[in-house]
């Protein structure tokens, strides 16, 4: 039934046909990556891309860790000397700097990437260059940002690195340029990864799939990755002023010269707590949509949840100085705040029922993924508690920098970013591999976490409430903080314990795992009508959305003669590496793009940012003008424009319509 | 009753189509993020010039000339206008306008650029004087290294316009830099406005 492509000048009707081996042969020649070193280097496909996100971050998220279990043994007893405070105060920072930056939206990054264009029924992101470059400079500022630390000089002073102690007067070594360079490096690679999901919402949606029907994990990244665009300059700004404070002489948070310390403060958490939501709403998408799999039915409020997500990130934004409660700030600033950080309370409790009766009203299936994301509900319950009771100012000033605020932030961290990332490893790992994931494991790997996490992190609440200060490397006896601080640490390692059981599962089941097929769970979206793993083009004819649910339209459908979702039949678009392009808001096919090959242009790029970032860290002058050189070069071998990718008036061979 | 699902009524446009181009979408972004650069780089300046100062410091000097800046601002919105003018050359299939049109476009650019050095050359106080005088020039510095970027992209353009790259269809190219363009010209609008016109309101002097 294939008829063929029609051409007239810059246009292009795309033939319409079944799948079939012969296609299926053409589309992988087109679009699969080049075996060995150099492929590998200059692949753009989002799969592999997003694998190597995930990895990257799990490998620092074990780094996070071991920093974590051996500050916790210094402060398991009291007047301890396992660790000086130099130590001390360099592993909490790169603990906290590890988990919030390396690991906690990298990761995220890493599943939307891979899962975004199967979600959407599209063969890539739609700046699949700009994806590799993301990787690749979060890949450079993770190795910068550890480079200091592996010589005895990381941060130091808490990873929302406060001044005057971070000013030069105070911290004289490396510790603090290397800390703002690699996250100014680092704040590029999130903004470009974040505009490329927000474009690849807008543009490549599969045609039929209108905003309504989009699954809820796009809502989520989209949501963050809108806020990331917004937010980000602040972070990446505060870091070049404080860098040039310390460097150039300049005057920004200095309160001898009419600067002030406060503007650091400001900048940062103005980029602070949208970041906070930009790291749980994808978490909190992948639970929309991988839950009501096991509860056998469709999330319940599908439209609330999604306003509720965009809610919530647009109320982040006019939280901010609720981290600054006890700075001094007017009374009306506190109110005003206040009031905002209550406020949110509204939106997440939206999420949280919608979450509670899809159980409650489904068949709920007990696998070890229901189990995370069920339990993702209490913990995000507890943790959101603790936050409501600090957006109160007069219980935020008793309890603010005590081990109250630390429960708080790991309940909302580790449960609503860590534990939906395990669980939806579970869920996708059949999709990336083509393997289930051992179940038996999985129920020792889930309670070990849950147990171990729970022991570790709640009686960090009542050392809160007894007074015990965050950051401090030690604590006299008689404090009355042995014993929660003992427990504590016994819970962290038990949870550490949960963490390595999900990484030995990985393994096993990468070798031993049980064959999964297409749709090992019998799910509804579009990601598990393709095989597992999917092939370079994800799909084969460029599928069409008339549901929500495309493979659950058999037995939701009451109405017979109703539109279907095809996915078996659709455009072959075989000219070269093409995706359909469709209108923002109804998908309606609009343009054929023509997608860029393997390059190693994004690689070369990330390497000459990282050269000028370590050319200031040097302040070696001749090492910044090589790197900018390079830049340059590399932009402009990226944007020429080339017939091929239909950017030219030439008719290329390729390029032609 | 069910809507029906998409249909492909004609033929699709193949490429990178004028706003239908990712790159287009991506510049918007783009824009956007850079915008957000700006406003809390001027929030900074806001948030300083509210603190108490010594009179006579912030701004350092008292309110900046505005001898050199006002011309020079006619001069990047002028630069805008000679972009504008090449877009819609090529529109129209006119080579000869799109060519010159982004050439005069980035040599306004160095022009401004030249102005703003002289500006700079002749600021009473340096960059470590006073954070008055840190947030003028790494603002404006910010906005000058936007324009340099911007200068870049136009001379490169204009290259290859020259070489005959676009034509009325194919010109997404030129859209997409000429977008960065007019946001440099539109956010030095803030710049200036901040530096050179909210002192003689009253603020902070």
């Amino acid at each position: 039934m294939s008829t063929p492509d029609t051409f007239s000048g810059y246009e292009r009707r795309p033939s319409v046909s079944a799948k079939g081996p012969a296609l299926t042969d053409d589309l992988r020649a087109i679009w699969e990556t080049e075996r060995g070193l150099v492929g590998w280097l200059a692949t753009v496909d989002h799969k592999q891309i997003g694998i190597r996100y995930i990895i990257t971050a799990f490998a620092f998220l074990m780094a996070g860790g071991i920093e974590a279990l051996v500050f916790r043994l210094q402060l398991s007893w009291s007047n301890l000397k396992f660790l000086n405070p130099e130590q001390f105060d360099q592993l909490f920072t790169m603990h906290g700097m590890t988990m919030i930056f390396l690991y906690a939206s990298p990761v995220l990054s890493g599943f939307s990437n891979y899962l975004w264009p199967l979600l959407l029924g599209a063969r890539d992101m739609a700046l699949p260059r700009l994806n590799a470059l993301s990787y690749w400079i979060y890949l450079c500022a993770g190795i910068f940002l550890y480079a200091s630390f592996a010589i005895g000089f990381g941060p130091n002073v808490g990873w929302f690195n406060y001044v005057p102690l971070a000013a030069r007067a105070y911290n004289n070594g490396p510790n603090i340029d290397m800390y703002a360079l690699g996250m100014i490096l680092l704040g590029i690679s999130t903004t470009v990864g974040a505009i490329n999901f927000v474009v690849t919402f807008l543009r490549l949606r599969a045609p039929g799939m209108s905003i309504n029907r989009v699954p809820i994990l796009i809502w989520g990244t989209l949501t963050a990755s809108a806020a990331n665009i917004f937010a980000i300059p602040a972070v990446s700004l505060a870091f070049l002023l404080l860098w040039m404070d310390r460097n150039t002489g300049t005057h920004f948070f200095d309160t001898t010269a009419g600067g002030s310390a406060l503007l650091w403060q400001h900048l940062f958490w103005m980029f602070g707590h949208p970041w906070v939501y930009a790291i749980v709403l994808p978490a909190m998408g992948m639970v929309s949509d991988g839950l009501p799999v096991f509860c056998r039915r469709p999330l319940v409020g599908y439209s609330v949840v999604a306003l509720a997500t965009v809610a919530t990130m647009v109320l982040g934004f006019g939280v901010w100085v609720h981290h600054m409660f006890a700075t001094g700030l007017p009374g009306v600033s506190l109110s005003f705040f206040s009031a905002a950080s209550i406020i949110i309370t509204l939106p997440s409790a939206v999420g949280v029922f919608a979450w509670l009766a899809t159980i409650w009203t489904g068949r709920p299936v007990f696998t070890t993924p229901f189990l995370f994301f069920a339990s993702f509900i209490i913990l995000f319950t507890v943790g959101g508690v603790s936050g409501y009771m600090t957006g109160s100012v007069p219980v935020d000033w008793q309890l603010t920098d005590t081990y109250f605020v630390v429960a708080h932030l790991h309940y909302v961290l580790i449960g609503i970013n860590v534990f939906p990332v395990v669980g939806a490893t579970y869920f996708w790992f059949p999709k990336f591999t083509g393997k289930m994931m051992d179940e038996r494991l999985g129920r020792w790997n889930f309670w070990t976490m849950f147990v171990g996490f729970n022991l570790g992190f709640f009686p960090m609440h009542i050392s809160g409430l007894l007074g015990m200060p965050r950051r401090i490397y030690t604590y006299s006896e008689g404090m009355g903080w042995d014993w929660v601080n003992l427990i504590t640490t016994l819970g962290s390692f038990a949870f550490a314990i949960g963490v390595l059981l999900f990484f030995w599962n990985v393994l096993k089941s990468l070798r031993h795992g049980v064959s999964a097929g297409d749709n090992p769970w019998d799910a509804p979206t579009l990601e598990w009508a393709t095989t597992s793993p999917p092939p370079p083009y994800n799909f084969a004819v460029i599928p069409t959305v008339a549901s929500r649910h495309p493979l659950w339209e058999d037995r939701l459908e009451r109405n017979p003669g109703a539109i279907r979702s095809e996915t078996g039949v659709g455009m072959r678009l075989t000219y070269g590496r093409e995706a359909l392009g469709t209108t923002p808001l109804d998908a309606t096919p609009n343009v054929i793009l023509k997608m860029p090959g393997d390059t190693l242009v994004p690689l070369g790029l990330a390497l000459a940012m990282t050269v000028i970032a370590a050319g200031l860290a040097l302040t070696n002058w001749w090492i910044v003008v090589v790197g900018v050189v390079f830049t340059t070069a590399s932009i402009l071998a990226w944007l020429w424009p080339e017939a091929q990718l239909g950017e030219t008036a030439e008719l290329s061979e390729a390029g032609h319509g | 009753m069910a809507k029906p699902v998409i249909r492909l009524k004609s033929s699709l446009p193949v490429g990178a189509m004028d706003t239908r181009a990712s790159g287009w979408w991506a510049m918007i972004f783009t824009v956007f993020t850079e915008a957000s650069l700006f406003a809390y780089l001027l929030f900074s300046y806001y948030y300083l010039a509210v603190q108490p100062h010594l009179p006579g410091t912030f701004p350092e000097g008292g309110p900046p000339d505005l001898t050199l800046a006002l011309p020079n601002t006619v001069i990047l919105l002028l630069s805008s206008v000679a972009v504008g003018w090449a877009q819609f050359g090529i529109e129209h299939d006119s080579k000869w306008r799109l060519v010159l049109g982004l050439g005069i476009g980035a040599i306004l650019g160095l022009v401004f650029l030249a102005v703003q050095y002289f500006e700079w050359a002749e600021r009473p106080f340096g960059l470590s004087s006073t954070s008055y005088s840190s947030l003028y020039f790494v603002i404006t510095g910010f906005h000058m290294a936007h324009v340099m970027v911007g200068v870049a992209m136009l001379s490169a353009l204009t290259w290859w316009s020259h070489k005959g790259y676009f034509n009325s269809r194919r010109f997404a190219h030129i859209h997409i830099g000429a977008l960065y363009w007019h946001f440099v010209d539109v956010v030095w609008l803030a710049v200036f406005f901040t530096f050179y016109v909210t002192p003689l309101l009253g603020l902070a002097s």
